[in-house]
């Protein structure tokens, strides 16, 4: 190999700061069991060498890699992985037969055409990025993508927009019905007199925050659309015992009994204490807690 | 074509940094570190005052004039709060999440000039007030915007919560298609000046500013710098109503403030950006630049009007804040997709059109016409959208019941076509019932 250029003292001492930093995230990304953590390692390596590209005189490349690979495909890989699991890991099982051997063969045979191109390839002149671009390397770049190599350009291009349409289409689905628009539902809501608004959060903040406990309204009556009508089906709506008998009842607002209201505060104390914390809602309804007034058949 | 793209940034860029040394380099990014921290400290008090003055408040007022001290006890709460760490998130992205967001959202001031060349007082210096420049400058902002995403992704997978996770799905669905946009509208603006450095793109605009050249990309950049920000009406990765707070539910105290702090900077560097690029950069505004043979257009004045200008978007974010209601997941995302890039898209061909024209004929255009397409644009996107009153559709006629089994197999209904009850349908029923009990314990009322 012909090498007329010598590295300069900063580009060594980045190369030596930055080559560590791209051979770690390089073995991490084999060894690393998590897949997120695979692609945060390709990251790393990715915006290592871009940095070496810089450094080397050549910028769009570069920023180009950065913003393609780390900001656009790597942001996928990403995107989906967690999408399809938090904590999804490598997985043994061949889902094709051979397939591993097969893949191991294949890559033997790219190393081998690879290598092949690499040794029998003879180097030029090395003349340095800034005389082969002439001192502009993006619109050198451009130069050579529309230029030399147009046609390529314009196969790739065909390529991904071959790939976007499979996307879509793929994706695609007809809607046999109209779907309903938020004006619709309401007036929906309405004609029928149900409420307009979402139903009122389960749990009185109080005392209670779990999903079995119903809401209270501003007279203190009780809510008891507040509760999912799943738990209000099964007969799970908590009893209320934390609660002050009085607003059990709906009499009268607490405010207006003072007389009532201190004895009414112990007794919730004292209930609260065994019937603290979201229950579990899977299981049987013990007999105690649907006695409750509030507890629908 | 090719010749002369090459001949307008033969040396890439404007800027002259060859009296520069490391000592002033080290100077002027300590300076900008220090600007950027300094203007997010006094973004939030503005934008406290603003928030509430449009909602007929009067915001911090207690602790020093004005309640400018007021960030200070805030900044101090924040860092005196106690530190919690989730004992089930992954350890080391957790962590370092909130430090990525940071340092991309800190990178790319070192690209915008914030003013023109300059003397240094008391030397014979002179050196443009600006970090760095280089050919592809732009670029980097967009290179550095995106791994800035990482933090956000990061911060919300490794908190283990459905909320956190939620938020960072949001957050990069928003930022990958929002970007998207973005991107275009800067397209625009190198095919015009025929550079991506932003020394360049400043004084490309000494005659007329991209912003009125080439107004529909500033109308999308404005409208994609936004939901890049995540910043009301588009702040759905956290939207409280929703998801309590996205990707920061699980973070607390200093590395909270980090994700705060990253949120500020990067609103301030959408907004230097789009004065950079749209705005005429430090440029002073029109009728000013003539005073005095625009001497308004040099030394330490410039600082001035990029300063006014960023400020002023600075202004709009808080305004927009304040006036326009969160939107929707779905609407957010028709938005981005069928709305701004079509627009974006079909501006370009017909920008690259017109440029085409001009480099590969004889024929040069008139200096007015790219400004009166991009209005014509405007007024036609205007006309496209404008709300039109929907006549209501023709009430369906009374569905048809088909038998779903008639051919042997299962068929769905084709609209206009209903299937009998099923026999298992108590359930809806009893919704139903439900639904209509207020009602009727209304009536025995």
């Amino acid at each position: 190999m012909n090498n007329g250029l010598m590295m300069t003292t900063a580009e060594q001492f980045l190369f030596w700061i930055i080559g560590p930093i791209i051979v770690l995230g390089a073995s991490a990304l084999l060894f690393s069991k998590r897949a997120v953590l695979t692609a945060c390692s390709v990251m790393v390596t990715m915006v290592g060498l871009a940095f070496l590209y810089v450094g080397l005189g050549s910028p769009f490349l570069g920023i180009v890699q950065v913003v393609v690979y780390t900001g656009a495909i790597m942001m996928l890989f990403v995107f989906v992985l967690m999408l399809v699991g938090v904590d999804v890991s490598d997985s043994f099982i061949e889902t094709i037969r051979g397939q591993r051997w097969a893949g191991v063969l294949l890559g033997l045979g790219l190393l081998v055409v690879l290598s092949g191109a690499v040794f029998r390839s003879t180097f030029t002149f090395a003349i340095g990025t800034d005389a082969a671009s002439n001192g502009n390397n993006a619109g050198a770049v451009a130069h050579l993508l529309f230029s030399d190599f147009a046609f390529t350009l314009e196969i790739t291009g065909c390529l991904l927009i071959i790939a976007a349409m499979g996307a879509v289409i793929l994706t695609h689905r007809v809607r046999l019905t109209r779907p309903i628009t938020q004006g619709e539902m309401m007036e929906i809501r309405t004609k029928r007199g149900m409420r307009l608004t979402p139903p009122p959060a389960p749990g009185n903040y109080a005392r209670h925050n779990a999903a079995d406990v119903p809401a209270i309204d501003a007279r203190g009556k009780i809510i008891e659309d507040s509760v999912p009508s799943a738990l209000r089906m099964r007969g799970q709506v908590h009893n209320l015992r934390g609660l002050p008998q009085d607003l059990l009842e709906d009499k009268v607002p607490p405010t207006r009994r003072p007389d009532a209201a201190a004895p009414a505060i112990e007794a919730g104390t004292a209930g609260s204490s065994d019937s603290a914390g979201p229950r579990d809602t899977g299981g049987p309804p013990e007999p105690g807690d649907t006695a409750g007034p509030e507890v629908k058949p | 074509m090719i010749a002369s793209v090459l001949a307008v940034g033969a040396d890439g860029v404007v800027a002259d940094f060859s009296q520069d040394n490391g000592w002033i380099v080290a100077a002027k990014a300590v300076l900008v570190l220090i600007c950027a921290l300094v203007s997010v400290i006094i973004a939030i008090w503005f934008e406290r005052k603003v928030i509430a003055r449009l909602q007929q408040r009067i915001g911090p007022n207690v602790r020093g004039p004005m309640g400018l001290l007021q960030l200070v006890y805030d900044a101090m709460k924040l860092l005196l709060k106690e530190d919690i760490n989730v004992s089930r998130a992954d350890k080391l992205t957790y962590i370092v999440a909130p430090g990525i967001s940071v340092a991309a959202s800190l990178m790319v001031f070192a690209v915008i000039p914030i003013g023109g060349q300059v003397k240094i007082p008391f030397t014979d210096i002179s050196t443009p007030l600006q970090l760095t420049d280089f050919p592809v400058a732009v670029l980097y902002i967009l290179a550095v915007t995106a791994v800035g995403v990482y933090g956000i992704v990061l911060g919300g997978w490794s908190s283990r919560a459905t909320y956190s996770l939620l938020g960072s799905v949001r957050s990069t669905a928003q930022i990958i298609s929002y970007e998207l946009v973005m991107g275009m509208s800067l397209v625009t603006v190198f095919i015009m000046s025929g550079s991506m450095s932003t020394s360049s793109i400043v004084t490309a605009q000494t005659d007329l500013w991209y912003g009125v050249m080439l107004a529909p990309s500033l109308f999308l950049y404005i409208i994609a710098m936004i939901g890049e920000t995540n910043r009301l009406p588009f702040d759905l990765p956290e939207a409280e109503g929703e998801l309590v707070a996205g990707y920061m539910t699980e973070y607390s105290s200093m590395k909270f403030a980090w994700f705060f702090l990253a949120e500020y900077i990067n609103m301030l560097n959408v907004s230097a950006v789009c004065t950079t690029l749209f705005l005429g950069g430090w440029r002073a505004p029109w009728p000013l630049s003539w005073i005095g043979d625009g001497f308004l257009n040099t030394g330490y004045w410039t600082i001035l009007w990029f300063l006014a200008k960023t400020w002023f978007l600075m202004f709009v974010f808080v305004w927009v804040r304040g006036t326009v209601v969160r939107f929707r997941y779905d609407q957010f995302m028709r938005l981005g997709w069928k709305g701004l890039l079509p627009v974006a898209l079909s501006w370009i061909v017909i920008l690259t059109s017109v440029r085409a024209f001009d480099e590969f004929t004889d024929r040069r255009l008139e200096s007015w016409t790219v400004p009166a397409l991009s209005w014509g644009m405007i007024v036609f996107i205007i006309a496209w959208y404008w709300p039109v009153r929907k006549e209501p559709e023709e009430v369906p006629e009374e569905p048809v019941v088909i038998d779903a089994f008639a051919k042997g197999f299962p068929v769905p209904p084709l609209p206009g076509q209903v299937l009998p009850p099923s026999p298992r349908a108590q359930r809806v029923s009893v919704s139903v019932a439900e639904e209509l009990e207020p009602l009727q314990s209304k009536e025995e009322q």
